[in-house]
């Protein structure tokens, strides 16, 4: 077992408050890696990390493509089109396969909610979940705490509101829980047709009015309209959205002089944000892209790092 | 971990401000002044040395070297069996181009740290050349590493740790030689903030 509590990350509620505190001391170091001239450690080499992504992802893909080049571990990308899923492979022959080529990590990104969970049972390497369904993303959560908490120097008794469609957000379900296990009070702020029936239980309080608090929040943060996973037309229109829940320089002027808009990105232009939005914003939603690296090299490292009964013992 | 009984202080905090000061010389007549110089402390107990040599350098010299502090975990040949409890930031706030890199520690084992800290200075550029100072070698070399600057030289059993206590983080400033548990870790030591039970680094 590494330095963290748990093998698999696939829940953020996998991680105690002490381990999510670890990952982001931990990511500091690596950051300072990533402004140097030669960003490469030597850290993982021999280390094998298959980035098992069956659906389409740039900057997740990307980010920890790059995180495991930058700590010399060997990575093997899969993506839909190119893996045997599409002649119909079932998942768990898929991790059978792959764990019998000894890989250490793999960071598998799916559809369905609970296939990361699946690859866990069904192997010995440690799994990373990149995403799926509508369910978790718990390393975007992890690089939203440590960019909130650069930019803050905390955490606790931050008010955070988030806002779009809670109901389909897997951001939301790993950063809603993360933000309450570390003291922020968070609110969800969405059209009752995107809010779940028991939002509580993802440690927040609701509210379908973004105008009506706007002054007293610390971080706005607006999650994607995920127009893929919409159901049943919970919205009238996405202008009618854009108008009650979008960010305009308006509502931007109205916020905090300190307080700071995050997006977890890509952005629908002119619905979650205006385009001039973006520009006021687009240093610190870049800064966000930029940890995203430091921090999964951070999980990787406290995952791989002595982990004595893994594959390569 | 429990509090480790000390067998023997080998240097005072007296013995160990002498030790400085003639490093502190030996480095200014090898490098002939202080002029092309840096200094980079391994975190934890070397950067604090470090920064200790370059007040002495400065006093005899009137020259201000330039001084950074290297984490050296994620450069270690052992990350696959158990990793450090903690890791700092290194800060290498200058170029190390063309420069003579002088490394401080403070205990001289089986030399794998010093192996890291070269490949972690390597990854900033190309120094002019690399210099080890230390304030103990204790022998037991695993690799073909030898100091430039040694402080003192003690002859110690690999059943005992030689720990360097520093009055900012221990409260007393000594070397001494602790009687290690059976099948314990030896290694350098933690910082006084680790918690009981952590994983020693090793030196």
């Amino acid at each position: 077992m590494g330095a963290l509590s748990t093998k698999h990350v696939i829940d953020i509620q996998d991680l105690s408050v002490e381990d999510i505190n670890l990952i982001l001391d931990t990511a500091v170091p690596f950051k300072e890696v990533n402004q140097r001239t030669i960003k490469k450690l030597p850290t993982l080499r021999g280390r094998t990390v298959v980035n098992l992504f069956l659906e389409p992802s740039t900057r997740t893909r990307t980010s920890f493509e790059l995180a495991a080049k930058r700590l010399s571990a060997d990575g093997i990308n899969f993506s839909a089109s190119t893996s045997a899923t599409i002649k119909g492979e079932s998942l768990v022959d898929t991790a059978q396969t792959l764990d019998a080529m000894d890989c250490d990590l793999v960071i598998i990104r799916h559809g369905y909610a609970g296939s990361p969970r699946i690859l866990a049972q069904n192997m010995r390497a440690h799994i990373i979940n990149g995403g799926d369904g509508k369910h978790q993303h718990p390393t975007q959560a992890l690089l939203d705490l440590f960019t909130i908490r650069e930019r803050f120097g905390r955490l606790a008794g931050l008010k955070v509101a988030v806002v779009g469609d809670i109901a389909h957000s897997r951001v939301f379900g790993s950063l809603g829980p993360a933000l309450d296990m570390l003291g922020a009070q968070v609110t969800a702020i969405a059209p009752k047709t995107l809010l779940p029936a028991c939002p509580e239980l993802l440690g927040a309080s609701v509210s379908t009015s973004l105008d009506e608090a706007l002054e007293t929040y610390d971080v706005v943060y607006m999650l994607r309209i995920q127009q893929e996973r919409l159901e049943r037309s919970p919205l009238p229109s996405l202008r009618e959205y854009a108008r009650l829940y979008g960010m305009n320089l308006e509502r931007l002027a109205r916020m905090k002089p300190e307080a700071i808009l995050m997006h977890p990105g890509p952005v629908n232009r002119g619905v979650e944000l205006t385009s001039d939005t973006i520009e006021m914003a687009r240093n610190l939603l870049l800064y966000q892209v930029n940890a995203g690296v430091a921090v999964r090299m951070a999980l990787m490292y406290l995952l791989l790092g002595g982990d004595q009964d893994g594959i390569a013992a | 971990m429990a509090e480790l009984q000390t067998k023997s202080v080998v240097m005072d905090a007296a013995a160990i401000e002498r030790a400085l000061t003639r490093i502190t010389h030996e480095i200014l007549e090898n490098n002939k002044g202080a002029q092309n110089i840096a200094l980079a402390g391994i975190i934890t107990r070397g950067d604090l040395l470090a920064l200790e040599l370059a007040r002495r350098i400065e006093e005899a010299e009137g020259l201000r070297v330039p001084v950074g502090s290297l984490d050296i975990s994620f450069y270690r040949d052992d990350v696959a069996l158990h990793i450090a409890p903690e890791v700092h930031a290194t800060n290498i706030p200058f170029s190390v181009d063309g420069r003579s890199i002088i490394l401080v520690d403070d205990v001289l084992y089986t030399g794998r740290t010093i192996r890291a800290a070269m490949d972690a200075i390597m990854d900033y550029g190309r120094p002019a050349a690399i210099q080890l100072a230390v304030l103990v070698d204790r022998g037991h070399r695993e690799l073909p590493i030898r100091a430039d600057y040694v402080g003192k030289n003690v002859p110690s059993s690999s059943q005992e740790h030689v720990r360097l206590f520093l009055e900012p983080v221990d409260g007393r400033t000594s070397v001494e030689i602790l009687q290690a548990a059976p099948g314990e870790h030896i290694g350098s030591a933690p910082l006084g903030a680790t918690p009981p039970g952590a994983k020693g680094s090793e030196a």
